[in-house]
């Protein structure tokens, strides 16, 4: 029963928390996090690298996880759309999918979230180019694209005005 | 044990219906906690991987299971031998003789008909070992000649898919309407199209279909685990064929990650699952990948024209049109041949054509089956229509605006009835126009295109797409094509339940796929049970166990508004006149002095004499000794309520009825501007004005707006599943279909405007599909860039090669069209028609 062929053992923290697993020396990223651990927010939307569906953090890089073998992975560090939310509470971007409706059938959405998330750490400020720029590997079906970049945008003043607030205030204290 | 909570916290003045609330179901979605097809199972469930043809068209002299069934860990193989005989008959077929001896069975038998039918299907312990084993399947085949082309298809001389039936014709009708000879003899101008051709495409859902299937041989149940789109239709079409009758059927849906129409294809593969598992004694799982849908999961209606004639008066008032129509329905029939009537919802497409005569032939292919596809059938009817008035305006030297208004169905003519007894409802398709020409700035950009000029090697076109988005069908249209049919009508069940804490739950019949029903249908409920949306729970998705069903339930066919939310309203207001009914008894006062606010029936005007719902909910459930048993045989707190709109069955000889409830239209504007050394056509502005009656929730209907568009968009620049002749698909993956992304599809400015349906007891139109629209607008816009004098825009796919061709082709090369003037001396008084 299980997996033929070689196996690897696999060592990587996800979303904080550290995990050891055997593993068939051809499981692809994605199957490691959806099958072996269990983390099905990480979508499969296509076999050839084009639909980001399947896209997390890996060691603080933007990846399909698709495209490359878990074993690959090992001693890296991956966030996926799970630790996007803290404590119960949305993080901003998750907020702004859902108050401009950036997202319909929700397939896209977890890969798209973390597309949209690498390119804010990025490029905190983002004109809409450059957020379609920033989400071009990720395809959605649903929404024509103009709710994403629109929740992406609004995602990413709220944080601006936020941020400038907090610089404002230390600004002052000095 | 103490009850105190009070589940329900609402505000009761408010009104929820109307409102762009932000979804429900986001919550879970945006947490990566949805639960897709994939993301479950069942236990002890082995994986199932089809073996699959590579050639076109086939014959299967062989098969060898051998190597895979020696492989560790491989549980079991179907055959397609085996899996007819364990049927019982082959899938029920729609179509009349002779598509009806075009017989399917849940894999190939005998031969394969097009690349990617499936000949055999494994069962192991993982997916990686299904995979092994079904590449050491040997599966011999003697390829035979295909044929890959609609119109050639239809020519007895072509190679034949199905022996048996003798030809490639799967079913001819002609639909003719008013009397388009002596309209074509009466006109000032007639203008002649040798074809035009609207290609093969999908909308494909970014989640590929998936099933998990169990036949248990204790009980004989039959549990279906999948993102199949129309449930009970499934059931209605396998049931005989595997030998399972309804109520042994469980089908379940949860989240589905977009479908579009095609997810209403994959029932054989859930046949093929269901006898692996019987077979196999586990449950089967099956996740289909993405270079499997692309091959077999379904693609949208070709559909060829030919012969194309329209009357025209020299005021560019437009008669009719008479045509040769080719429908191309791949390999297997599914759905098929319903799209040969489903067009005739929108016989004159927008404009107020009298005389139609359409010839209307649909065949079998050696190419994937097609599925209903995001807009079917009616948009390449509408497309053809559209392409019409568009070439009457160029060629005639009028104003394409002004030839659209002039022929558009005015708001004052509705309710309009169409030559084949159609009713529109109701909309106002020149002020749509009007606002679509504003958004998109189109002024500006006629005098951007007149600066332009010749020679700066670029060109500016404007086009427009006027569209129907017509929703609830009517199923009685199907006997238009076989008059045996046991089908008509439509309908849709919702049932509201008040819980045993007082909970409300609602369950539907439907299988939502984005469009958001969990929270249009609690905002409806909540405004007839006085509570907020966050207090309906509206369980996700299908599950026969609920008993929230008709034949027709599911999503598709722009239908939800009406059929889904007046199933909610029926549903919600039934339960409101059992709470009621229980109050008033509780609280010693009359039926109408009771209102219900925040969870709690009280009387009006004393709101001390008051009852929450979870007190209610304990007289029926858990403290009935001494109630009435009237008041609670009328009371249950269970309320199903079926909605049916009010159709007749159409009249099958002459082929008229009213066919669809509601008529939503949509009317696109898109500028474009081509490069002339390369053919690249790139979208510089894009308007869409929406009207779709009443609307529930204006932010989901404005997202179905923009994913329409965004897919025509695609389809009309981008996305193309072409066949070479021997039939292998030349776009079988993401990469080769170019699936557009943020880059391809700009901005989408909407409008709206909101005509209700005087039809429905909500007032909304089922929308969502679009219509086409985009297709119309760009080929519009193409049209206008190229100019006058030039090409006509003959196909529905506009990639930059065919642009560049068109601009290149020589003049007084044929330009695929004529028009043929009557002279001013023998006008007969033709104007007077
Ligand atoms: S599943 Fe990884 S890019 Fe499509
Ligand atoms: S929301 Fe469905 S694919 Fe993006």
């Amino acid at each position: 029963m299980g997996e033929r062929g070689t196996s690897h053992s696999v060592t990587v923290e996800v979303n904080g928390e550290k995990v050891s697993r055997i593993v068939a020396a051809r499981q692809l990223l994605v199957h490691f996090l959806r099958d072996t651990l269990g983390l099905t927010g990480t979508h499969i939307g296509c076999d050839t690298g084009n639909c980001g569906a399947c896209s997390v953090i890996v060691d603080g890089k933007l990846v399909k996880s698709c495209m490359i073998l878990a074993p690959q992975a090992d001693g890296a560090t991956i966030e996926t759309v799970e630790s996007l939310a803290q404590d119960g509470a949305l993080s901003p971007l998750q907020e702004s999918f859902h108050e401009h409706h950036g997202l319909q059938c929700g397939y896209c959405t977890p890969g798209m979230l973390m597309s949209a998330t690498y390119l804010l750490r990025q490029n905190p400020e983002p004109t809409d180019e450059e957020i379609r720029r920033g989400i071009r590997g990720n395809v959605c079906r649903c929404t024509g694209y103009v709710n994403i970049v629109e929740a992406i945008r609004e995602a990413s003043r709220g944080q601006a005005t936020e941020r400038r607030s907090v610089q404002a205030t230390a600004g002052e204290e000095v | 044990m103490t009850i105190t909570s009070a589940p329900v916290t609402g505000e009761a003045t408010k009104t929820w219906s109307g409102r762009a609330m932000p979804r429900k179901e986001d919550w879970r979605l945006v947490q990566g906690q949805g639960s897709f097809v994939d993301d479950g199972g069942m236990y002890g469930q082995g994986y199932a991987w089809f073996v699959r043809s590579p050639y076109g068209h086939a014959r299967i002299v062989s098969i060898d299971c051998e190597p895979a069934l020696s492989m560790d860990g491989v549980y079991t193989v179907l055959t397609g031998e085996e899996a007819k005989a364990m049927c019982e008959a082959p899938f029920f077929a729609i179509a009349p003789p002779p598509g009806s001896l075009m017989q399917e069975w849940p894999l190939a038998v005998g031969k394969v008909r097009y690349q990617g039918d499936a000949v055999a299907v494994v069962l192991a312990d993982s997916r990686e070992t299904a995979r092994d084993a079904a590449e050491r399947i040997v599966v011999e085949y003697e390829p035979l000649p295909a044929v890959t082309e609609g119109v050639a298809a239809a020519d007895p001389t072509a190679p034949l898919l199905y022996d048996e039936a003798g030809t490639n014709v799967v079913w001819h009708g002609v639909f003719d309407y008013g009397d388009v000879d002596w309209a074509l003899e009466n006109a000032d101008h007639v203008v002649k199209l040798d074809r035009l051709h609207f290609h093969r495409f999908s909308s494909t859902p970014l989640e590929c279909n998936g099933a998990v299937v169990d036949f248990d041989h204790g009980t004989g149940m039959v549990s279906v685990l999948s993102n199949y789109q129309m449930p009970m239709f499934a059931a209605m079409v396998i049931g005989p064929t595997i030998g399972v009758p309804m109520n042994k059927f469980n089908f379940v849906t949860k989240d589905i990650g977009g479908a579009f129409g095609l997810k209403i294809g994959f029932y054989p593969q859930i046949a093929a699952l269901a006898l692996l598992s019987k077979k196999a004694g586990r449950p089967a799982k099956w996740t289909e990948f993405r270079t499997e849908h692309m091959l077999t999961a379904g693609h949208g209606n070709e559909r060829t024209f030919i012969d194309i004639e329209v009357p025209v008066m020299a005021d560019g008032t437009i008669l009719g049109v008479k045509a040769r129509a080719f429908d191309d329905a791949g390999a297997y029939l599914h759905y098929e041949p319903l799209g040969a009537v489903i067009w005739s919802q929108v016989v004159p497409g927008c404009y107020k054509l009298k005389h139609v005569r359409v010839d209307y032939t649909e065949v079998v292919s050696n190419k994937c089956p097609v599925t209903p596809n995001r807009g079917y059938s009616r948009m390449q009817h509408l497309w053809m229509i559209e392409r019409i008035v568009d070439v009457v305006a160029h060629e005639l030297g009028l104003d394409p605006v002004e030839v659209r208004k002039r022929n558009y169905v005015q708001p004052e003519d509705y309710p309009y009835e169409t030559p084949n007894g159609c009713i529109y409802d109701s909309g106002d398709l020149p002020r749509s126009l009007d606002i679509a020409l504003e958004l998109a700035h189109v002024d500006e950009w006629r005098a951007r295109q007149r600066e332009l000029g010749t020679g700066s090697g670029r060109r500016i076109g404007i086009g427009i797409g006027s569209t129907l988005d017509s929703g609830t069908n009517n199923f009685g249209q199907s006997r238009i094509i076989n008059p045996e049919l046991p089908f008509s009508g439509n309908g849709e069940v919702a049932i509201a339940k008040l819980d045993l804490f007082g909970e409300i739950n609602v369950n539907l019949g439907t299988t939502p796929q984005g469009q958001g029903h969990e929270t249009t249908a609690s905002q409806v409920a909540a405004d007839i049970l006085g509570v907020t949306p966050d207090d309906v729970t509206v369980s996700t998705g299908f599950n026969q166990a609920n008993n929230a069903y008709v034949g027709f339930s599911g999503t598709y066919a722009s239908q939800f508004a009406v059929t889904g939310l007046c199933a909610v309203m029926g549903a919600a207001q039934k339960l409101r006149h059992q709470i009621v009914k229980l109050a008033a008894f509780a609280l010693h006062a009359d039926e109408d002095e009771i209102e219900l606010a925040g969870g709690v029936a009280r009387v009006r005007g004393d709101e001390e004499r008051a009852i929450p719902f979870i007190g209610l909910a304990n007289m029926v459930y858990t403290n009935n000794a001494g109630l009435p048993a009237e008041l609670l045989n009328e009371c249950d707190l269970n309320a199903r309520y079926a909605y049916v709109p009010p159709f007749e069955v159409p009249d099958t000889v002459a082929k008229t009825g009213n066919l669809t409830l509601t008529y939503a239209s949509q009317v696109h504007v898109c500028v474009v501007e081509i490069d002339e050394e390369t053919g690249e056509v790139k979208i510089l502005d894009y308007a869409a004005v929406d009207d779709c009656g009443k609307r529930i929730n204006p932010l989901v209907v404005e997202g179905q707006v923009h994913g329409a568009t965004g897919l025509g968009i695609a389809a009309s620049l981008y996305e193309s599943l072409d066949y070479d002749e021997s039939g292998q698909l030349e776009e079988p993956s993401f990469y080769e279909y170019h699936v557009a992304t943020s880059l391809d599809i700009p901005n989408i400015v909407c409008g709206d405007i909101e005509s209700p349906s005087p039809f429905t007891p909500n007032g909304a139109k089922g929308m969502g599909e679009g219509g086409g629209a985009p297709l119309h607008a760009v080929c519009s816009a193409i049209q206008d860039a190229i100019g006058a004098g030039g090409p006509i825009v003959t196909d529905s796919h506009n990639h930059w090669a065919r642009v560049y061709e068109m601009l290149q082709r020589a003049p007084g090369a044929p330009r695929g069209v004529e028009v043929i003037s009557r002279s001013a001396g023998s006008d007969t008084g033709a104007t007077s028609l």
